[in-house]
């Protein structure tokens, strides 16, 4: 408090005094303390007293002048731009020497041609064409991502794929083992809930031991590996695409493709692969933890013993619906893979692109994830399996 | 009069509409050291990047000896690639390598060398550069120099014919800056090999260029192509004469009136 009312007793003030002499020539007075925390008139104040009776000449003279420091110097270059704008010549040789070497110095090299970039608000259709010129360029780069994927995938098919085994390894303990503990919380709640809210119904007619049908055809078709590639979109997809994305920043991407290495080989085929080949993995143990949470309901509220609760899931779900799940898991590894790669590859050269990377890769993942989900589901339903 | 290396042939650079540089025809011979220089923003880097293959020209061709790079199809131009050797602005290690991985990496993909012959070809690219015991290191324990020491000794890794420098001596002390200049110069002379400079630095410019190109910002297209020294001596265009001379040869400075 003492500190606001100080400043506030000895206030630093700069004075401007617009002068005119003769009709043609003006001065400008520039007094008291031209500091940064000065209260000073706005400049454009003084360019409009200018503007409302143009001159041939102003002189800039220092009356009283106290301290300086870089607030005079952008003061008067504002000054100077104007003036140049309006062929007004301009006199500051009765200026501090420091003060004339500083506005020399700012006006030593032009601006370059082009160089300013002007902010204009785009109008609501332009926005629109814009977006959409955005979404069509984003296709194509996905097209282009996945033809060199394509080409990729058959080198690895031909074992000609250049990659480094140890890479391959880490990915995949990074991709599976290290996933078990949040897979198996969410999981596990997932079946609870999942039997929660069918046992509130079902027991409305004393059908509480179709609880275990429900959670079993639930979880192994739909939600077990739904979740899991949620979960892992999160963990894995967002950590591809910032891995990707730094090593663009860090030019790394260019320095192995002036090797002659494929990135796409390099990087991406041994982070789809541990994807791949966990996914499916991951999705089993999902399933079983959530049938144990189904199990855990059935059991604690609802009266269903352990003995029924396995007998009725075994008649619940066949191989069938396991592979189901399967094919469904391998599909969302891919579809993660792709998605964190490809933002991961295409990110921007800053920190923040790399953030944005890693936003995109999450959204782009969770939209593949559940429409192809959704598109695998109503296909199986027509061929009713 | 030596042999041509690399034939740039009207090249035009763009970032789609933005023109960098229009027009560019040079021509660098075997075992030159030839720098690309101009003020900061000029293209010089762009340029790079169009002679290594990570950018294809707007117009205009790049031939290695005689074969078109860029006609040429992917698997041709990965060949040429590989007798080239880049060292990048910020040395570009793969930071989850060590730095004895980063260099084994060319060499486990493209020679049939076994372990131990990596390791000890490892150890030797390494004591060229002055980091001879850091092979277990990770680029980002040492320091901004030493990183790029280390990737200059994965450029050397393969042996290229070619290397390309990216600002090799921004961000080095003047001795190091001296040192990796030196070290060039012994490149060229005992392995022939072809080098290519982007820099800015009076003194490398002067010290090892044997033969040069001047990109300027403003007209957008090159102003001279030869060797740096005779291009200061012979001249006549204003703003190479100021670029090569730090300014000084037009000390014309106004006081006073704006």
């Amino acid at each position: 408090m003492r500190k606001a009312s100080s400043t506030q007793q000895s206030e630093i003030v700069g004075y401007t005094v617009v002068r005119r002499d003769t009709d043609t020539n003006a001065s400008l007075e520039v007094s008291g303390q031209w500091l940064r925390d000065a209260r000073i008139k706005p400049v454009e104040q003084v360019v409009a007293e200018l503007e409302s009776r143009p001159v041939k000449r102003l002189s800039i003279l220092p009356v009283e002048l106290a301290d300086w420091d870089s607030r005079l110097p952008s003061y008067l270059l504002k000054i100077a731009d104007y003036c140049v704008a309006k062929a007004i010549e301009l006199d500051v040789s009765a200026m501090p020497q420091g003060v004339q070497d500083l506005l020399a110095l700012a006006r030593a090299v032009p601006e370059r041609s082009g160089a300013r970039r002007r902010e204009e608000r785009a109008p609501f259709l332009a926005n629109v064409g814009n977006s959409v010129l955005n979404l069509i360029e984003d296709s194509r780069q996905l097209v282009i991502f996945l033809g060199e994927l394509i080409l990729a995938v058959g080198e690895v098919l031909r074992g000609q794929a250049r990659f480094r085994a140890l890479d391959l390894f880490i990915f995949v303990q990074d991709a599976g083992p290290n996933g078990f503990p949040i897979v198996s919380l969410i999981s596990l709640l997932v079946g609870l809930i999942l039997a929660f809210v069918g046992a509130l119904q079902l027991a409305m007619f004393g059908a509480q031991i179709y609880i275990a049908d429900l959670v079993a055809l639930g979880t192994v078709r739909e939600m077990g590996p739904l979740m899991t590639a949620i979960i892992m979109s999160g963990r894995t997809g967002a950590a591809y695409a910032a891995q990707l994305g730094t090593m663009n920043v860090n030019s790394e991407i260019d320095a192995l493709k002036t090797m002659g290495i494929s990135p796409m080989e390099f990087l991406v085929i041994p982070r789809m692969l541990a994807l791949v080949l966990m996914m499916p993995l991951l999705t089993l143990y999902a399933d079983l933890l959530g049938i144990l949470g189904g199990a855990a309901v059935s059991y604690g509220a609802f009266d269903v013993s352990i003995t029924q609760y396995y007998h009725e899931i075994t008649k619940a779900v066949d191989i069938v619906d396991f592979s189901v799940g399967f094919f469904k898991s391998v599909v969302f590894a891919v579809l993660i893979a792709i998605a964190g790669c490809m933002r991961g590859m295409a990110c921007g050269r800053s920190a923040s692109a790399v953030g944005d990377a890693a936003t995109a890769a999450v959204v782009d993942s969770i939209v593949y994830i559940v429409v192809s989900d959704s598109l695998i589901t109503l296909i199986l339903n027509q061929m009713r399996i | 009069m030596t042999t041509a290396h690399i034939t740039v042939d009207h090249l035009t650079m763009a970032y789609g509409d933005f023109v960098i540089q229009r027009d560019l025809s040079f021509t660098i011979g075997r075992g030159e050291v030839f720098i690309v220089m101009g003020g900061s923003g000029c293209g010089k880097s762009t340029l790079l990047k169009h002679l290594i293959g990570l950018h294809r020209p707007a117009k205009g061709q790049v031939y290695y000896d005689k074969q078109n790079f860029w006609r040429a199809d992917a698997e041709q131009r990965i060949k040429v690639m590989r007798r080239i050797g880049v060292l990048y602005q910020s040395g570009a290690l793969f930071s989850s390598l060590t730095l004895a991985e980063n260099i084994a990496l060319p060499l486990g993909e493209f020679t049939g060398l076994n372990k131990a012959e990596i390791a000890d070809m490892v150890s030797y690219k390494l004591a060229l550069v002055g980091l001879a015991g850091f092979e277990d290191y990770y680029p980002a324990e040492i320091s901004g120099g030493m990183q790029k020491r280390a990737g200059l000794a994965r450029a050397m890794a393969l042996d290229p014919e070619i290397l390309f420098f990216d600002e090799p001596s921004a961000g080095l002390d003047p001795v190091s800056a001296r040192l990796l200049d030196d070290l060039i110069l012994s490149l060229c002379d005992t392995l022939g090999t072809t080098i290519v400079v982007v820099t800015h630095e009076l003194a490398s410019i002067f010290a090892i260029g044997t033969n040069s190109v001047f990109l300027d910002p403003e007209s957008k297209t090159m102003l001279a192509t030869g060797n740096p020294k005779k291009l200061l001596a012979e001249s006549d265009d204003p703003r190479i004469i100021q670029f090569l001379t730090r300014g000084e040869g037009r000390g014309d400075k106004q006081k006073g009136v704006l």
